[in-house]
């Protein structure tokens, strides 16, 4: 892979004198700042996803936890992450060392794949969890802030894409290499832990080395030849910001996670249970491949006007989910709309809240707008699972798609300032 | 550092951590082929037990040839050389006709699959499970066959935790997931959608069994019903119900402990006194008990320090005595009394 660094040592080498806006015709390359950090998520995904695709084999398995242990396990899972990526968001700003914050995120989660090792009952291996989450959570908003940092105005969603690309085959190689695994080593979690521990520490270690350390208070203030702004809470209240986490929140709202939208397609179908994981597979590889031109078109006609065609593409998986037709080229063109719907979203979303929120609050209004994002899909997931009950498949299928058809020009009025300009600066 | 040297530092630590989990991985693998090449750290025989003979069958776990293969003991003499058969499950049930047998198909990806073998060992019928395998039963008559597996979520995209349970006709004909009968707690419906079902064990009049429902970070034993497809709560706090040969009393896991951080112990009910009696285990267990006769309970517990073994301890049921070990290496057993 090519790296350049020709603007990155010497910012490293004088952290104290940053300002230096790369020189390079930002319009056409993404930064290399971008890329490492893509490299780094690559390899941590790698270390994350090999171990959650055999974690359940693992814990019921090996460890023997029964039922009810497995879901209190999941369940940290999901609930950690978001409450702590706030803090992980407010600390980067407070200290304007965003670099660091997200070190120390990888840094713990790296810790806690030692951990795995050594982890042998229900509590320990909860902890375990619970620290690799806290990393996650920690680090996701600091970095996201300097992909921003790192990146031009005008290629700001290009660079978000770049990163979700790599961070997606990061997350479909892990499980590969897992199952691989453990198909000549029946009982080899001990070497997947091992490869697991490999590759976070080597992820680690790249931030350290290849990733500048962008402040981008400190660089402002240089830019600007102002003083250093200080942090003020005051700067997330903004109307922009607020209707951009308004939508998001909504957005969400109606947004099932895609888990649900393969119970359909296989409840429907009736293929075997055993392909279950090949969508995941089909949407990822969707996901990756359509990560970068999703990217390069928001740079150009506009984030927000992707970030809502996204959740178009989410209408009309839904709309493929719910229809009677069934088919394996039905199934694929589903997947092919929620691979479209995460290109379009997921990046776009971090671009949109970058360029809503001061510099001094960056990291704060990335985790906040990917908070209430992470917050109203739980809130999606036990709502449509109720509605499922109560009305069945599709009736499930058809509530929420009218809800999301009902949604989508509300969002899009609410986040008209957004949507005029269509190259934002 | 300059940028070449960066690299170069770079490069060499790239290559010790992989290549140090390469080489990590390389000795694993050679340990495996080693281990799974040894003898057995058991006596065993490949003489089968014959099926005429009151026997138990379980999943052997001693390292060594043989590991996870199905074996058999006879009753009379439990300590006996254990006679191994050709077939690997994860989790096995037997009646003196049939052989339930789940199983995880590793590979990329891992698949799970159920199989139902006459007792010569040749398949009656298999479909796949949508998940991990967790528990199997047979009626008496060999004519209904249940499965549990847990159904996990995906890093993604998680659906959540929830189990699988299915009823079947050993001849093909499906009752269907469980969580689609009607469930009666107190009289009232239950439809929250978190609801759970596991854990089978049938009464010989191949209608009635009773089974585990959960909700809420709640658990029952369910009377169930294949005719009605209904299941109602009959007790509170009971997971993995076996009904005694007399049909009299089910033995359960209860848990002491809280939803969150449970541990299980192992209680027996009276079914017409509603009488419960806690018996002396301090362990936490997690298996479907099985019994070996009206008054004594078996069951399986991990072997402490040995990943992936276990062994089969005893239990009088009316709480008379403390465990006893009684096949060691052992796991999921199941009685066949004639």
């Amino acid at each position: 892979m090519y790296i350049s660094l020709s603007d990155v040592t010497p910012t490293e080498k004088t952290p104290d004198v940053p300002g230096r806006r790369p020189t390079q015709s930002a319009t056409t390359r993404v930064s290399s700042v971008v890329i490492a950090l893509g490299v780094v998520s690559m390899f941590t995904d790698i270390s994350t996803e090999s171990v959650s695709a055999i974690l359940p084999l693992y814990i019921t398995g090996v460890i023997g936890l029964s039922t009810v242990a497995y879901g209190v396990i999941d369940g940290l899972y999901q609930g950690i992450s978001a409450v702590v990526r706030i803090a992980g968001g407010y600390a980067a700003d407070r200290g304007d060392q965003p670099k660091w914050v997200a070190f120390f995120g990888y840094g713990i989660s790296a810790v806690a794949r030692i951990g795995l090792l050594f982890a042998s009952g229900f509590a320990a291996l909860s902890a375990v969890v619970a620290l690799d989450r806290l990393g996650k959570g920690v680090r996701t908003a600091p970095r996201d802030a300097l992909i921003t940092a790192s990146s031009e105005p005008d290629n700001l969603a290009r660079s978000f894409g770049v990163h979700r690309m790599l961070d997606t085959v990061g997350a479909a190689i892990g499980p590969l290499l897992a199952f691989g695994i453990l198909f000549f080593i029946p009982d080899g979690y001990s070497t997947i832990f091992v490869v697991s521990l490999a590759f976070a520490i080597l992820g680690v270690i790249l931030l350290g080395v290849l990733v500048p350390n962008k402040r981008p208070r400190a660089e402002r203030a240089i830019a600007t030849a102002q003083p250093k702004a200080r942090f003020r809470w005051r700067d997330l209240n903004d109307r922009r910001l607020r209707r951009l986490l308004l939508t998001a929140g909504l957005l969400g709202l109606v947004t099932v996670g895609d888990g649900f939208i393969y119970l359909v397609l296989q409840s429907k179908s009736g293929f075997a249970a055993e392909y279950f994981p090949l969508l995941y597979v089909g949407t990822n590889v969707a996901f990756l491949a359509l990560a970068i031109p999703m990217g390069r078109v928001a740079d150009r006609f506009g984030r927000a006007r992707i970030f809502i065609l996204g959740h178009l593409a989410l209408l009309a998986a839904y709309v493929c989910a719910a229809i009677p037709a069934t088919g394996w080229q039905l199934t694929l063109v589903c997947l092919l709309l929620l691979g479209a719907f995460y290109a379009a979203t997921d990046g776009i979303l971090a671009a949109l809240a970058s360029q809503a929120t001061p510099v001094e609050t960056l990291a704060s209004g990335i985790a906040a707008a990917q908070t209430a994002v992470a917050l109203s899909r739980l809130i999606a997931s036990i709502g449509f699972g109720l509605l499922w009950f109560s009305l069945g498949r599709d009736g499930a299928m058809i509530v929420v798609a009218l809800a999301l058809a009902v949604l989508l020009p509300v969002t899009a009025v609410i986040l008209r300032d957004f949507l005029r300009v269509a190259r934002s600066a | 550092m300059t940028t070449g040297r960066k690299w170069l530092a770079l490069s060499v630590v790239s290559v010790l951590l992989l290549g140090g989990a390469i080489a990590y991985g390389a000795t694993a693998y050679a340990r495996y082929q080693a281990r799974a090449a040894a003898p057995s750290e058991v006596t065993t025989t490949t003489a089968l037990t014959t099926t005429a003979e009151p026997h138990i069958v379980f999943r052997n776990t001693a390292q060594g040839q043989g590991y996870g293969k199905v074996a058999t003991v006879p009753i009379a003499e439990p300590s006996t050389a254990r006679a191994l058969t050709e077939q690997a499950c994860d989790r096995v049930y037997a009646t003196n006709e049939v052989l339930s047998c789940l199983r995880i198909k590793r590979g990329v990806p891992t698949t799970f699959e159920a199989g139902v073998f006459d007792r010569a060992g040749t398949e009656v019928g298999s479909w796949p499970l949508p998940g991990i395998p967790s528990r199997t039963r047979l009626s008496h008559d060999s004519t209904l066959v249940s499965t549990t597996s847990f159904v996990t979520g995906h890093s993604y995209a998680t659906v959540g935790f929830s189990t699988e349970t299915v009823v079947s006709r050993v001849d093909g004909e499906s009752y269907g997931n469980l969580e689609d009968f009607t469930l009666l707690i107190n009289g009232e419906r239950l439809t929250a959608a978190d609801r759970n079902i596991w854990g089978v064990t049938f009464a010989d009049d191949d209608t009635t069994f009773y089974a585990t429902a959960a909700s809420g970070g709640r658990t029952w034993l369910v009377h169930g019903n294949l005719a009605e497809r209904t299941l109602t709560a009959v007790f509170d706090n009971a997971e993995c119900p076996s009904l005694s040969p007399d049909g009299t009393r089910v033995a359960y896991k209860k848990n002491s402990g809280t939803p969150d951080d449970p541990h299980w112990g192992i209680a027996v009910l009276t079914l017409t006194t509603e009488e419960e009696v806690v018996l002396p285990e301090s362990k936490n267990v997690d298996d479907q008990v099985e019994w070996l006769d009206d008054s004594t309970l078996l069951y399986g517990l991990a072997r402490e320090g040995a990943v992936g073994d276990s062994d089969i301890w005893s239990l009088a049921s009316d709480g008379s005595t403390t465990p006893s070990l009684l096949i060691e290496h052992a796991w999921s057993p199941s009685v066949v009394r004639k």
